[in-house]
């Protein structure tokens, strides 16, 4: 089963290797990984897309827990919430395929930030199941480059991951 | 008034009550021998490797409730101590090291003696810290004993570059200290706890399985007046041997891989489990879909809910300090409880059981090693201090020393380190001063630390070294016996010293015990006439004994390969 971890971390230096440490030691999965300061500086929030059963996820959040350094741990997926994860994709536009680029941005919403004469970056949000759609549409010869952030998450509503 | 980082360290250790700082000096941590030199509240016990400094710390714990205390240098200091780490943290000892390291400006850079300690020692303690700033040098020791007795205890490092110790910076040391991120669990919840009782009461051959959480949360007490108010019987993990007075008619004897038939038994054969401060781990419950083939009910107390549902489904957790939780269950029972009468029955099941005498052996021509620690055990009136190394000694010593008390049983449970005997009995016995230490071990494992005899000279440690001496690595020998044809690869070990002669050499008493008829003079010698000194007793041992009983790895808990099989 897929599940979303987000995780409320003293921003300290280490605290990353710790939690990734944990990951690679207890032999837990790690799909993706993004973390950043939250509006307290003080505190990391980290969100890891991982996959296991529901004892191997029960074993994740206790483990995380027991982190002298994280204050918070939620399953996000258990609830209701939002996912999004942001690409950069940079194709070949040239000649039809150019026109043709510009056509498949625009079906999925994706935003052109940068401009060359044979190149185009695309910028596209969205769940992952999204970002992966966009990458079948397109002729893979065409691809050049791609980047993710990785997963990030949060609760719906009343929802509320704070100290 | 502003003080030196190295006068902080020292003033914080003061503030500690710490009593003992075993350690080895090194260029990052000049400055901190230099405060340590100025005052004399905090001893230094100088060893003569990094890893014993660790092990006598976490032995100084183990045997008291106080916290052991290692200072070393940085890079080498530092991972010299890495064994010594991971071994109490897999037991879950409370302990503060502290590290030098280079100066703040030099790490990264490869300087000489640098080693990356936080990242290093991250996988094997409870928590590590790089201090950056002098002015958190005195909250970050304060944190460090902190989290290291609290909760599930463990070690802590605290790395202090160089710099930091020669910075000044006034003193002032937290009384208390709070941390969002850690606030450990004390007691349990009531709920669950009177669920537990309901349980107990239904109970008709249950079973109390008590591990190393009743030591470390000295509740030992409290646990014997549970067992005797429910009348259940009660087995031992290797690290919970002490929790319940072996000598008592209740006590099965330990369980698991050299388990006795009867604990393994009625650990397997029990409709309701009291799991108390243990962890079902792998040596204790053997084959775990062997184990799962039983229906039965399991009340897990811990402190650490990571331990629970971890490799057995647990139906009533509670989380919680093991004494906290037994007392509110104690309360509840005062209100009124029952044994089921069924119970009498799974008694004389287990008496059955108990009739086969899974421990019997013969002794025979050669001294065979059983009746040796069966011999300690009379000598020393079951009231000594028995630390012990990891191989088939360690498991003589847990089946034939009958522990009455807990924290008298010092051994690496969890991570089976070799070696750690020696550092043990010093840490013991600084913990413990006149106390009777006997260091039951091998003439494999005796050999990984043996330099320690220099250290006991000098601080005048006169552990009892009981070197069960069969030239052979005797665990390791066991398995190739049964399991690999007896193909012995490299489990001999030959060009063995004189025993005697090195602990002359190290200015100690030597004896060498061929003869079964002399193992108990011998030992009275040692605990009489050569009280005050280290003795090494080189007992020259059955090379063919084997540990019995035997779960061979993979089988279940009722699977066990009996002496009297063979």
């Amino acid at each position: 089963m897929r599940h979303i971890i987000s995780i409320l971390i003293e921003n300290e230096s280490g605290a990353l290797s710790r939690v990734a440490g944990l990951f690679s030691a207890r032999g837990y999965n790690i799909d993706t990984l993004t973390v950043a300061p939250t509006e307290d500086p003080s505190l990391s929030r980290m969100t890891i897309l991982t996959r296991g059963s529901d004892e191997v996820l029960e074993q994740i959040t206790k483990q995380l827990n027991k982190l002298v350094d994280v204050v918070k741990v939620v399953d996000l997926s258990e609830a209701a919430h939002v996912e999004r994860e942001l690409m950069l994709i940079k194709v070949r536009a040239t000649g039809k395929d150019r026109e043709e680029m510009k056509r498949m941005a625009d079906i999925f919403r994706g935003r052109i930030i940068d401009v060359t004469e044979s190149t185009y970056v695309i910028e596209l949000t969205g769940a992952s199941s999204k970002l992966d759609s966009f990458i079948a549409a397109l002729d893979a010869g065409l691809i050049l480059e791609t980047v993710r952030t990785g997963v990030c998450g949060i609760g719906r509503g009343d929802r509320i991951l704070k100290v | 008034m502003m003080i030196s980082g190295a006068e902080i360290v020292i003033r914080c250790l003061q503030e500690e009550k710490v009593e003992y700082v075993f350690g080895y000096p090194g260029g990052s941590v000049l400055h901190i021998y230099d405060a340590l030199f100025k005052q004399d509240q905090v001893k230094h016990i100088l060893v003569r490797h990094e890893q014993a400094a660790v092990h006598a710390a976490d032995a100084f714990s183990r045997s008291s409730q106080r916290v052991g205390v290692a200072l070393v240098t940085s890079g080498p200091g530092v991972t010299n101590t890495v064994t010594g780490i991971a071994t109490a943290y897999m037991d879950s000892i409370p302990m503060v090291v502290i590290c030098g390291q280079v100066p703040t400006q030099y790490i990264g850079q490869d300087a000489f003696q640098e080693c990356d300690t936080v990242g290093i020692t991250r996988p094997c303690v409870k928590h590590n810290f790089l201090v950056k700033d002098v002015k958190d040098l005195a909250l970050t020791i304060k944190k460090a004993f902190h989290i290291a007795a609290t909760g599930r205890p463990g070690p802590v490092v605290v790395d202090v570059p160089k710099d930091i110790t020669a910075q000044m910076c006034e003193f002032d040391y937290p009384k208390t200290v709070q941390m969002r991120s850690y606030n450990p669990v004390v007691k349990g919840h009531l709920g669950q706890i009177k669920k537990a009782v309901q349980i107990l009461q239904e109970a008709k051959r249950p079973i109390i399985y008590t591990g190393g959480g009743v030591i470390l949360s000295d509740a030992a007490e409290k646990l014997t007046q549970l067992a005797r108010k429910l009348n259940f019987p009660v087995t031992n993990t290797l690290m919970g041997l002490g929790g319940y007075p072996a000598t008592d008619r209740q006590f099965v004897g330990m369980l698991g891989m050299h388990g006795t038939f009867e604990a393994n038994n009625a650990m397997h054969y029990a409709d309701v489990i009291l799991a108390i401060g243990a962890r079902f781990d792998d040596r204790v419950i053997g084959n775990p879909d062997h184990f799962g083939s039983e229906k039965r009910r399991v009340i897990h107390i811990d402190i650490d809910p990571s331990s629970i549902s971890k490799r057995v489904k647990v139906d009533v957790p509670i989380v919680g300090n093991v004494t906290d939780v037994l007392d509110e269950i104690l309360k509840l029972l005062d209100g009124g409880f029952k044994t089921d009468p069924e119970v009498a029955d799974w008694w004389k099941q287990i008496d059955e059981w108990r009739g086969r005498d899974s421990l019997r052996y013969k002794q025979g021509e050669h001294i065979m090693p059983q009746y040796v620690v069966e011999k300690l055990y009379e000598v020393t009136g079951g009231d000594a201090f028995i630390t012990s190394d990891v191989g088939q000694h360690q498991m003589f010593a847990a089946q034939y020393y009958k522990f009455d008390k807990p924290r008298r049983w010092i051994n690496s449970g969890g991570l089976g380190t070799m070696g750690v005997g020696l550092p043990y009995g010093m840490g013991v016995l600084l913990a413990n001063p006149g106390a009777q230490v006997a260091c039951v071990t091998g003439e494999g494992s005796i050999q990984m630390c043996i330099q320690e005899m220099s250290t006991c000279k000098q601080y005048e440690l006169p552990v009892k070294i009981i070197n069960l001496n069969n030239g052979m690595l005797g665990m390791v020998r066991q398995w190739q016996e049964m399991f690999y044809s007896k193909r012995y690869s490299q489990s001999y070990v030959t060009s063995l010293p004189d025993f005697v002669k090195l602990a002359e050499a190290y200015g100690h008493v030597g004896m060498r015990i061929e003869k079964p008829e002399d193992v108990e003079p011998a030992l009275r010698k040692a605990f009489t006439e050569h009280k005050n000194d280290l003795v090494f007793m080189d007992f020259i041992i059955d090379p063919g004994a084997n540990v019995f009983p035997m779960v061979a790895a993979g089988k279940g808990l009722t699977e066990m390969i009996l002496a009297e099989d063979l």
